[in-house]
């Protein structure tokens, strides 16, 4: 036994990736979790050991999770705000005179 | 201080409108910690779960029944890295999680501290201990924090095949040679009482049930689903002739429900505090398993820096 500790010195559990499946064609990629590898090709085979074991996966991406840029919670409000006072977005914004079909 | 109470009103009322919370969210500290050493055992538990088991593999008595237990076991480890995953979302790494586990200071689960004596002994985990995990887990889909709520809902997709496979090993056997059932009957024996320790001490014992039903971290007692399990679990023994050892147990008309008698709990704190008949050779394993790995970690990681390819460098 090399030493006494419980953990070896210069120990590593490798960088962790976010793990994206996407379950069938034309489906999109979702997050499913994450996984820790030295390098992509690694998350890859580990994203495929931990999220694909029942078959039912047709395509994985893995990020560094250090990649991930994200909005927080307190951009709630002035970041998403802007799209919310907009319903000209949406068609039932819009007068039609009766009983014309197929707009 | 005044700020914060407003956050934990806020908190508060998300959670009573039935929102999730996600990592980055505003949380009260004890909601964070309670969370970390909830789902932090429970992926020990899966990974540790994992030695009962393996011990029979080798041994299992045909090629199905090995492949079977193989895939069983493989999911286990599956179901350890999703809870490992989601507790990081939650600010501790990974590496924290498994110093705590390999120096003892982080519990698991305490049934995976009794030994597998015989082949009997793997139908009746797969059917009493995957079966009363999945009464748990099935609240814990609902958990008002999101990361373990998603992690919680893909293994419940995978644990009915546990049980099941359990309990075809549990009916084969009581359908056998009057030896084989013997020996599952004497396998029930032997775990149904640790089992139903697994749902915790009683309600009023419990000291961290509170705040977690209140904050929905919990959404059932111990008490309630330890009579939830007992309640599907009785008919499926005697369905197939087995005795559950309990001289009170009855069936009470009037409510519906099994009353079952009271559970050792000398015995269940005696084998948390570290006493239990495999504590010991359980850690070992462990640790011996983790270091023997270090060289491949080591190696693999000094292959990709100077392959280029760690992450960050575009391969
Ligand atoms: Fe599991
Ligand atoms: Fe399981």
């Amino acid at each position: 036994m090399a030493t006494e500790k419980n953990v070896p010195e210069q120990d590593t559990q490798w960088p962790r990736w976010e793990v994206f499946v996407q379950e069938k064609t034309g489906e999109p990629h979702q997050h499913a979790g994450s996984v820790h590898a030295p390098d992509g090709e690694l998350a890859l085979q580990n994203a495929r050991d931990v999220y694909a074991r029942r078959g039912k996966v047709y395509s994985i991406w893995v990020v560094p999770a250090e990649h991930i840029v994200a909005t927080s919670p307190s951009d709630q409000g002035p970041f998403f705000d802007p799209a919310e006072d907009k319903i000209f977005r949406y068609p039932h914004f819009y007068k039609v005179p009766r009983g014309v079909k197929n707009l | 201080m005044a700020e914060d109470n407003g956050k934990l009103e806020r908190f508060e009322a998300r959670i009573n409108a039935g929102e999730k919370i996600e990592p980055k969210d505003w949380m009260p500290e004890r909601y964070r910690q309670q969370l970390i050493r909830m789902m932090s055992q429970h992926a020990h538990s899966e990974v540790v779960g994992m030695l009962p088991e393996g011990n029979w593999i080798t041994r299992a008595p045909s090629l199905r029944r090995k492949m079977v237990l193989l895939a069983k076991v493989q999911d286990e480890a599956g179901h350890g890295h999703y809870l490992y995953s989601a507790t990081e979302t939650l600010g501790v790494t990974r590496e924290e999680m498994l110093e705590k586990l390999l120096s003892g200071k982080a519990k698991y689960s305490n049934i995976f501290n009794y030994p597998t004596l015989t082949w009997a002994d793997i139908g009746v985990i797969g059917w009493l201990v995957d079966g009363a995990a999945i009464v748990n887990q099935t609240m814990l889909a609902k958990t008002s924090y999101g990361p373990y709520s998603r992690a919680m809902i893909r293994i419940c997709k995978e644990e009915n095949f546990h049980k099941k496979q359990g309990y075809e090993i549990v009916a084969t056997m009581a359908r056998g040679t009057p030896a084989q059932r013997k020996m599952v009957q004497d396998a029930l024996n032997r775990w149904w009482w640790p089992t139903l320790m697994m749902f915790g001490p009683h309600d009023k014992d419990s000291p961290n049930s509170g705040d977690l039903l209140r904050w929905k971290v919990k959404l059932k007692t111990n008490d309630e689903l330890r009579q939830r399990f007992v309640d599907i679990t009785v008919p499926q023994a005697h369905a197939v002739g087995l005795t559950i050892p309990d001289p009170e147990l009855r069936y009470n008309e009037e409510t519906g429900h099994w009353e079952f008698g009271e559970i050792d709990w000398d015995e269940f704190w005696r084998v948390i505090r570290g006493n239990g008949p495999c504590n010991k050779e359980r850690l070992a394993a462990r640790r011996k398993a983790h270091q023997e790995g270090a060289w491949v970690r080591a190696a693999a990681e000094a292959y990709a820096r100077k392959h280029g390819r760690e992450p960050g460098k575009a391969a």
